[in-house]
């Protein structure tokens, strides 16, 4: 296989701003297919922007997002569309849909996108949802499920359709320790069963090195550092040690930017 | 002065924008969806959420705007000795004017707000990305089900507000003023014409239907993703909502009626 064919996700010199403020400027990744990667970063960094970005409902004012060779932002309607049906996005909160019960959203991509006769669609719900551990769930109403639970379920329906490429928002924040660990089981589980590319962005540094075959961390708008967590560990960037070790000061200042304290306290006029 | 015209620009400007951004929205909501069975299917639970939950405010507002115009028509007939003209004016008034009238306002008070309530949150909680980033078209599967449903809703709520009002009157009129009750339906079935009187006011009706259920998707689809955004958007709903129904109402009634 070619070193093209291996990549699923390119983004070259991507520069992306909101309301005159830079989010992204000349940021450069490449994800490989089969593997599980990780973007790290510190909050407001503009991760759930990036995924924005790869699935095309925001578009780079800059550079180029290429989705499996094709440049997403020149895609029509119609084409993006069809792009999308091969990855999905598992978001923060699962964003279930709210009217409907935990089966109906499993099958929903299914009923939207497929002819299948209704009792092979009960039968694939059922099997995605004993995947997540939730057969039993089924007839609940999102309302009815814990944090966690919703989250699988929001797994569960993305898996629906068999993706090729699977991203996940944020899939620990404010997670109890079980369901973390349920968590980071089945995203490398369904990850190894289905022959997934996964992407994982998030600051849970230790979950994310666990699993992640490739690293990347995000800070002021560029990657300031890559490779495999190994690598990454032992990076000598003090913005990527700070993190990683959770330092209270040193290049992301505990301060937000402000004048001399003595000066603004004592000249008050 | 600069900012007097540079202000008055850039209210020009959002205006425009916000024209052409509604109409877009418009016509891509327009659209009805693959098949026929699901949209179909999926406009029917929306006629439930939207014309069928509002019926009780209709009816119970049908039948009191009915007996107060036989009231209010009595003591102004009366003094000129015609007060069996009475189902006329009853009759009259409720078809071409309060019918489509007040359902409509009632109607975005009432269908209107919980729309672009539903659909804020719907936004906030990224159902509607989610839908997106499945391959699915919220516009088509969300909000045409919803205006196609605030279309047919809104004309059957007037005809049925008419309908209730009109023996609401008949109530007061034949048992508390004691008009002869054969004088009431015959005067209003001489002078109610069917063209001029019920089908002009279904117009109307299904104008407001319209306009209404548009405003309220809109306002939804672009409320800020924030409890306060919903709160707004809703409010802009109603208000907007009940003002264009009367600055239309005007215009259509001029229209039909051609007194220019």
């Amino acid at each position: 296989m070619s070193q093209k064919a291996q990549v699923f996700v390119e983004c070259h010199h991507v520069g992306f701003r909101r309301n005159e403020k830079a989010i992204f400027s000349g940021l450069n990744m490449s994800i490989k297919k089969g593997q599980i990667t990780a973007i790290l970063g510190p909050s407001g960094t503009g991760k759930t922007t990036l995924l924005k970005l790869f699935c095309g409902q925001l578009i780079a004012s800059t550079g180029e997002v290429l989705i499996d060779g094709q440049d997403i932002a020149e895609l029509n309607r119609t084409d993006l569309f069809k792009l999308r049906q091969r990855m999905s996005l598992l978001f923060q909160t699962g964003a279930l849909f709210t009217d409907m019960s935990v089966f109906e959203n499993v099958a929903f991509a299914l009923r939207e996108h497929t002819k299948l006769p209704e009792h092979m669609i009960r039968d694939l719900v059922l099997l995605r949802l004993d995947s997540v551990g939730l057969r039993g769930a089924a007839d609940l109403m999102p309302s009815q499920l814990s944090g966690g639970m919703a989250r699988r379920v929001a797994l569960a329906r993305s898996l629906a359709l068999d993706p090729e490429l699977i991203l996940y928002d944020e899939p620990f924040t404010g997670q109890d320790p079980i369901s973390m660990g349920v968590l980071v089981n089945l995203i490398r589980q369904v990850h190894e069963d289905l022959k997934l590319t996964s992407v994982l962005v998030t600051h849970d540094v230790k979950e994310a090195l666990s699993i992640a075959d490739q690293v990347f961390i995000l800070a002021q708008g560029k990657v300031i550092g890559s490779g495999s967590p190994e690598q990454i560990k032992q990076s000598d960037n003090p913005l990527v040690k700070q993190f990683l070790y959770g330092h209270i000061d040193g290049p992301v200042a505990f301060h937000y930017p402000a004048p001399d304290l003595a000066e603004q306290v004592l000249n008050y006029d | 002065m600069i900012d007097v015209i540079a202000n008055t620009g850039a209210r020009c400007l959002l205006v425009c924008q916000l024209i052409g951004r509604s109409g877009l929205f418009l016509v891509n909501i327009l659209g009805w969806g693959k098949g026929f069975k699901a949209p179909c299917l999926r406009v029917i639970k929306q006629i439930h959420h939207i014309g069928v939950l509002s019926l009780p405010i209709i009816v119970v507002a049908g039948i009191f705007v009915g007996m107060v115009l036989a009231l209010q028509g009595y003591s102004i007939l009366s003094s000129y000795g015609s007060q069996e003209a009475i189902g006329q004016m009853v009759a009259l008034s409720l078809l071409r004017e309060f019918g489509p009238v007040v359902s409509a306002l009632l109607f975005v008070g009432r269908a209107g707000s919980a729309l672009t309530a539903e659909i804020g949150l719907m936004k906030t909680t990224e159902q509607l990305s989610a839908m997106e980033i499945m391959g699915v078209d919220p516009l088509k599967r969300v909000f045409s089900p919803r205006l196609w449903a605030g279309v047919i809703s809104l004309p059957l709520l007037a005809t049925l507000f008419s309908l209730l009002g009109i023996y609401g009157g008949a109530f007061v009129a034949v048992n508390l003023l004691g008009i002869y009750e054969g004088s009431y339906w015959a005067n209003m079935q001489g002078s109610v014409l069917f063209y001029d009187d019920v089908i002009k006011g279904l117009i109307k009706a299904l104008v407001f239907a319209f306009v209404c259920t548009w405003i309220a998707l809109f306002h939804g689809w672009h409320a800020k993703p924030t409890s306060e955004g919903i709160s707004q958007a809703t409010t802009a709903t109603v208000v907007q909502g009940s003002l264009a129904v009367l600055g239309l109402d005007f215009i259509l009634t001029a229209v039909m009626l051609g007194g220019f």
